[in-house]
């Protein structure tokens, strides 16, 4: 029997889509060691986000109220303590920026190894085995931790969103624990990426931009249009971000965010090693490309040798039509 | 300023989809490959170039060491730091196979305690292992600051003071740190005005570039009177701990299906829409 902890991520009192993946896993775990599953909700405005989470089959919920933007020195030593005094054999969180920050402090506190990014966890007897992409998704690992308590981040597109199961898991309210090391931090601002499209992490469908469009304008005026006439969520290439021509947050890639849309679109994107990573788990890749030899076509369905000039505007006319004649 | 940067050698990641897997699948074997300093390290250690240069003067204000664990040839990947503008080198020696995430942090905590630099700064994840975990372990062991994914560091003080800017998934994110601290960077570390350290002008830009400096051959022929420290991990004083253990590895399945060329954005939009079935 293996309990789990979900430690929830939040954003601006929310809970993000992210720790449902999390639910995901720690429900398949429950399930196939006779275990549950609690979340720890912890961050400013935890306790308003619970409530959110009370429909997801927890035994219980935790909620720890901090005060301030996140600063993973500030929640850590908290949810090890949750971890410690819960006796949970698995602590779990989505391996998003948060919990890839996050949860690796957590592990170090108690001394329990981290198995990263996984894909899929194999149960058998009271071992868990985990396989994660490694080698920009060339290589898939299978690990085992030595430890007695088990640190899982989870991808996200692997560990599809826990639908709400129903009942209401109780609330229950833990301590704050401060560290030392904490008062050499302090939080500034974090500036909110706000976007009426879909989230990149969890669209059906993704264009993405590479530094062939030239510039920040043609992102817009180019681009753009396309993305909205698919109710797209928009991606980009490394260069693309390096070049300012999008921020950071946009780019798909081995080290960026890894995407696994119905449909991903590939403009002017040659398709370095380190961004196919990011995309070919995707289930229909569209190239469009001027050089035909471009790597990109190592994972591609459709490959539109063309201009991207020329074709993503006449594109854009005939997706939207299409859409109007539905 | 003093900075610590840990460097790893990796399996050239720009033919990683050539890496195979030994018969037993116990391995994963890059024969043929060569050895490159892994990318992230590479772009830190230029970071810990920029904060310990006036970049208008071409004059050093500062030390960078550079440490790797791993068999003596390892001594290549810390020559090339050298050769970029690190003063010195340490090796602490040790097989790759024989170190996980664990042990690798607790050795560098036991070089940076040795040490007491300023700061260390590396990268945030290797590109062959990808798991984003050995930096956080150290700053933990050595109960330090931690400020993962870097885009901006900026000191005051001297180096005490560090404001940096995150890059999160959900937007940028700034933090102000007390040194020592452990900072692992993004990609956008390379802009050029990325690094503000007080004693290079406030304007200075560094050229676009999607990778750290290029060794001159003054900077190669400086590396090899540069001192390059050998240690074992018995020397450190540490008992390592491997946690991790991969049992197998695999190669993942290829894309099933070929690439379709489509002749015109009416056919594509067509395919799409009927064979694919995604519009």
């Amino acid at each position: 029997m293996t309990d789990i902890l979900v430690v929830a991520e939040l954003l601006q009192g929310e809970a993000r889509k992210t720790t449902l993946s999390a639910v995901t896993f720690a429900r398949q775990v429950a399930e196939q060691t006779g275990g549950a599953f609690d979340i720890v909700v912890i961050g400013e405005g935890a306790k308003q986000a619970a409530t959110h989470l009370a429909d997801m089959g927890a035994r219980k919920i935790l909620v720890a109220e901090v005060s301030g933007g996140y600063v993973g020195e500030r929640y850590a030593p908290t949810i090890a303590q949750v971890v410690q005094s819960g006796g949970y054999g698995v602590c779990t969180a989505c391996a998003s920026s948060y919990g890839k920050d996050l949860l690796p402090m957590v592990a170090a506190k108690i001394g329990a190894g981290v198995a990263p990014d996984v894909q899929s966890v194999v149960v058998e007897g009271s071992t868990l085995r985990y396989t994660r992409p490694m080698y920009a998704g060339n290589v898939f690992g299978t690990m085992t931790l030595s430890t007695p308590v088990q640190v899982v981040t989870v991808r996200q597109t692997e560990f599809d969103a826990a639908a709400p199961s129903g009942g209401q898991s109780p609330v229950e309210e833990v301590a704050v624990v401060e560290s030392g090391t904490a008062a050499r931090i302090e939080f500034v601002h974090h500036e909110v990426v706000k976007s009426e499209r879909p989230d990149l992490t969890e669209a059906d469908v993704v264009v993405s931009g590479g530094r062939s469009l030239k510039s920040a304008e043609n992102f817009t005026t180019v681009l753009e249009p396309l993305v909205d006439a698919l109710g797209a969520a928009m991606g980009a290439s490394r260069a693309a971000c390096d070049a300012g021509y999008v921020s950071g947050d946009l780019q798909v890639g081995q080290t960026g965010k890894v995407v696994a849309p119905k449909l991903y679109v590939a403009v002017g994107i040659s398709g370095a090693i380190q961004h196919l990573a990011g995309m070919k788990g995707s289930k229909t890749i569209v190239a469009i490309n001027k050089d035909k030899e471009a790597p990109i076509a190592q994972v591609a369905d459709y490959f539109l040798v063309a201009d991207l000039f020329d074709a993503v505007p006449k594109m854009t006319e005939e997706v939207t039509k299409l859409k109007a004649s539905g | 300023m003093k900075i610590v940067v840990p460097v790893k050698r990796v399996a050239d990641p720009d033919n990683a989809n050539k890496v195979n897997i030994s018969s037993d699948s116990a391995r994963v074997t890059s024969e043929g490959l060569e050895w490159k300093m892994n990318p992230f390290d590479e772009w830190s250690l230029e970071a810990a170039l920029r904060l310990t240069e006036d970049a208008g003067g071409k004059k050093r204000v500062g030390e960078v060491v550079v440490v790797s664990i791993g068999p003596e040839d390892t001594t290549q990947t810390l020559r090339q730091g050298l050769a970029m503008g690190a003063e010195r080198g340490v090796l602490v020696e040790g097989s790759d196979e024989a170190l996980d995430s664990q042990s690798v942090a607790q050795i560098l905590a036991a070089v940076v305690k040795k040490e007491s630099p300023d700061l260390v700064l590396l990268g945030k994840q290797t590109v062959d292992g990808d798991s984003n975990v050995a930096g956080t372990l150290l700053a933990e062991l050595l109960e330090w600051p931690l400020c993962n994914y870097a885009s901006t560091i900026t000191t005051a003080d001297g180096g005490k003071t560090l404001t940096v800017e995150r890059e999160l998934d959900t937007g940028l994110a700034t933090l102000k740190i007390t040194g020592p601290a452990v900072i692992t960077t993004s990609d956008r570390i390379l802009q050029p005005e990325a690094i503000k350290n007080g004693v290079t002008a406030p304007d200075f830009k560094y050229p676009e570039s999607d990778a750290g400096r290029y060794a001159s051959l003054k900077g190669i022929m400086a590396a090899k009177k540069k001192p390059i420290e050998k240690l074992t991990i018995a020397d450190l004083g540490v008992e390592t701990t491997v946690v991790h253990h991969y049992e197998s590895f695999a190669l993942p399945p290829a894309r099933s299906g070929s690439t379709t060329f489509v002749e015109s954005v009416e056919d594509l939009v067509q395919r799409l829409s009927t064979e694919a079935r995604v519009l």
